[in-house]
């Protein structure tokens, strides 16, 4: 890991995405700032509608539009704001040096064009590789991810992979121009249990040979301890908590981090103690409540949660986090 | 696949003949009776007699079952549609030589539809709600909303009002004078293509919208894809799909147009030898080319349902 002398690979400040609905423009994401150091494993964790999704398109300028924008902040990669970036500019980055996996293998691939020619195409447009190259080493990134009879697999279409098959084609499709960075979105969420284990354990084998940091958006806080260097769990569009995967599961200090702790079930644990559901239900981005957002569902708030916004705060060397509460509770 | 395609055509048979019998009767259900327009033509005192001996001629005195399987027997058999009542050219003979024209100026309307619909369609999804969308979409509303007739009849009258021009009338065959005929050709096959452009454009820019919308269009992005490789390669063949569908739909109406147009425009293709039989009751002529329409229309079914399988690989004709 790189220490913190050296600036990180990627630098994420003040990070502020609006979406357009019904009821006027929301804050999809708020204020978020991170950094991924190169060659590092960031988990981001928290519940569907925290923002991890939304944050993870806004690096690669994904966010649809025109009901998403980004209205604040800066997303500093390898020196360069990406935000300030022109088209073209940008289209260099995407797929070449920061690349994405995506949520859906069943549909994050195109029905009509063969496997090879999606596989190739990174090659194609950011290396001007001719496609017949490009398809041989298309066929090698298929071996990689291993899937089998890779030469006859070029000529295939999705309809004719599995799931898991699909995202070992997509997980090719990332690692195709050695990216300094590849951000995965719930990478296996749509898969089968047996079926992720694998997929999570190739993806993390890859990102290490070609020492590619790996921004990996869960909700699966088993998945964060296998897999993750460093841990932030989002709540309603802000960063709650942020540590080592050590400190979030060892010191988890954030009410929310712990209440989320306590609702995973555990084999280590006494069947007999019941699971702690996490009272309440997520708030509406549309209708956030006044001060800290999870104060309503939390069960230290005290006097100012309901007043003020609390800032992020170091409590350990790397490990920061968003509340007033005493953390000793 | 081949066997898929002689499947298909040999199910093209039955449809065929039953089109044949609808044909063969509807023909001889138009009021007016050719006999009384032959005798009334050539000035002949109708007696009787001379009525009995145009019918026995022309075999109109046997049973219409008779009449019809004397013809479909020929057609069958010869691919013999009989002969024109009035000249006695065969039917054969003059339908081919109109088919080439008609075919013509409908494959030119199609071509100018889908040079119109297509990147009219694709750029109004992607430039979504803007001026441009507006535009093209007014554009398809207005092309659908004035009648083909109308607008061919302001071409024939207010050019030639305002600056002495007007189509020609005379047609000049394409091996005369190519650039000549294809000019002549143009203005009638502009009119039908942008009627058509019109559900065309709409079918595309709908589909065009979905499509962008698709997880594999986010990917492509995030490949860092251009904005004209993510339309052209990932977008517009997945939205084809339908388009084709309504292509198909449309082709029938074409062929209804083409008659119009080559009425106005005094093109002799097969609508105006229809029309021109039609008023003078020649019945095989009638039969003969719509039998020869059917043909067509259920060819074209079958080439987009082909077409299916050259775009979508989940697809395959066995």
């Amino acid at each position: 890991m790189a220490g913190s002398m050296t600036s990180p690979l990627l630098q994420v400040r003040g990070l502020t995405v609006q979406f357009r609905t019904d009821r006027g423009f929301v804050n999809a994401v708020d204020s978020v700032s991170l950094n991924v150091d190169a060659g590092e494993t960031l988990a981001v964790v928290g519940e569907s509608g925290s923002g991890k999704s939304v944050t993870a398109l806004s690096l690669l300028r994904l966010v649809p539009s025109p009901q998403g924008r980004i209205v604040a902040g800066e997303v500093i990669f390898d020196g360069q704001d990406l935000l300030t970036l022109d088209d073209r500019q940008m289209r260099a980055v995407r797929g070449n040096r920061i690349a994405m996996i995506f949520q859906e293998p069943m549909s994050s691939l195109n029905p009509t064009l063969t496997m090879g020619l999606q596989v190739a195409e990174p090659f194609s447009i950011h290396d001007g590789t001719p496609w017949a190259a490009a398809l041989g080493k298309a066929k090698t990134l298929l071996d990689r991810v291993r899937i089998p009879d890779s030469g006859a697999r070029l000529a295939a279409y999705p309809h004719q992979f599995s799931g898991g098959m699909r995202q070992r084609v997509m997980i090719a499709m990332a690692l195709a121009c050695r990216p300094r960075m590849i951000i995965a979105d719930e990478p296996t969420t749509a898969l089968d249990v047996t079926v992720q284990a694998q997929i999570l354990d190739l993806l993390k084998e890859l990102t290490q040979e070609t020492r590619s940091a790996l921004i990996l958006i869960t909700h699966d806080l088993g998945v964060v301890a296998r897999y993750a260097d460093r841990v932030c769990v989002m709540y309603a569009g802000r960063i709650v908590e942020t540590g080592t995967a050590r400190d979030i599961y060892e010191r988890a200090s954030h009410p929310y981090t712990r209440a989320l702790m306590a609702s995973i079930p555990r084999l280590d644990r006494d069947t007999a103690t019941r699971l702690e559901p996490i009272e309440g239900y997520p708030p509406s981005l549309a209708q956030l409540p006044p001060g800290c957002a999870f104060h309503p569902r939390c069960r230290f708030a005290a006097d100012p949660c309901g007043r003020r916004v609390p800032m992020l705060e170091k409590i350990g060397e790397r490990h920061h986090r968003a509340c007033f509460v005493d953390a000793a509770v | 696949m081949q066997a898929y395609i002689i499947r298909r055509l040999l199910a093209l048979v039955p449809t065929l003949l039953f089109t044949s019998v609808i044909v063969f009767i509807t023909v001889r259900l138009i009021p007016g009776d050719v006999i009384d327009l032959m005798l009334t033509e050539n000035d002949i005192g109708a007696t009787r007699q001379s009525r009995v001996q145009i019918e026995a001629a022309l075999g109109f005195d046997k049973p219409m079952h008779v009449q019809y399987f004397r013809w479909i027997g020929a057609v069958l058999l010869d691919g013999d549609l009989g002969r024109s009542l009035w000249q006695t050219t065969p039917v054969t003979e003059l339908v081919m030589e109109r088919l080439a024209v008609t075919f013509e100026l409908g494959l030119m309307a199609l071509l100018i539809a889908l040079i119109v619909a297509l990147p009219l369609g694709a750029y109004s999804a992607m430039r979504q709600d803007t001026i441009g969308d507006y535009v093209g979409r007014s554009f398809a509303i207005l092309m659908l909303a004035i009648p083909g007739f109308w607008k061919a009849t302001m071409i024939m009258v207010f050019p030639s009002i305002w600056w002495g021009w007007a189509p020609e009338v005379e047609f000049t065959p394409f091996r005369d004078d190519p650039l000549r005929h294809l000019g002549q050709m143009l203005i009638p096959a502009a009119i039908l293509g942008t009627a058509m452009s019109a559900v065309t454009m709409r079918m595309t820019r709908t589909m065009m919208l979905e499509v962008l919308r698709q997880d594999y269009i986010r990917t492509a992005w995030a490949k860092g894809l251009g904005e004209k490789l993510v339309v052209m390669r990932h977008a517009l063949r997945n939205a084809l799909i339908p388009v084709v569908t309504v292509i198909g739909l449309q082709a029938p109406l074409l062929i209804g147009g083409t008659v119009i147009m080559e009425q106005i425009f005094v093109i002799p293709g097969m609508g105006l030898l229809l029309l021109e039989a039609v008023s003078q009751r020649d019945y095989p002529i009638i039969t003969g080319v719509f039998l020869v329409v059917g043909v067509a229309v259920l060819l074209i079914n079958l080439l987009v349902d082909l077409s299916y399988g050259l775009l979508d690989p989940k697809v395959r004709y066995a």
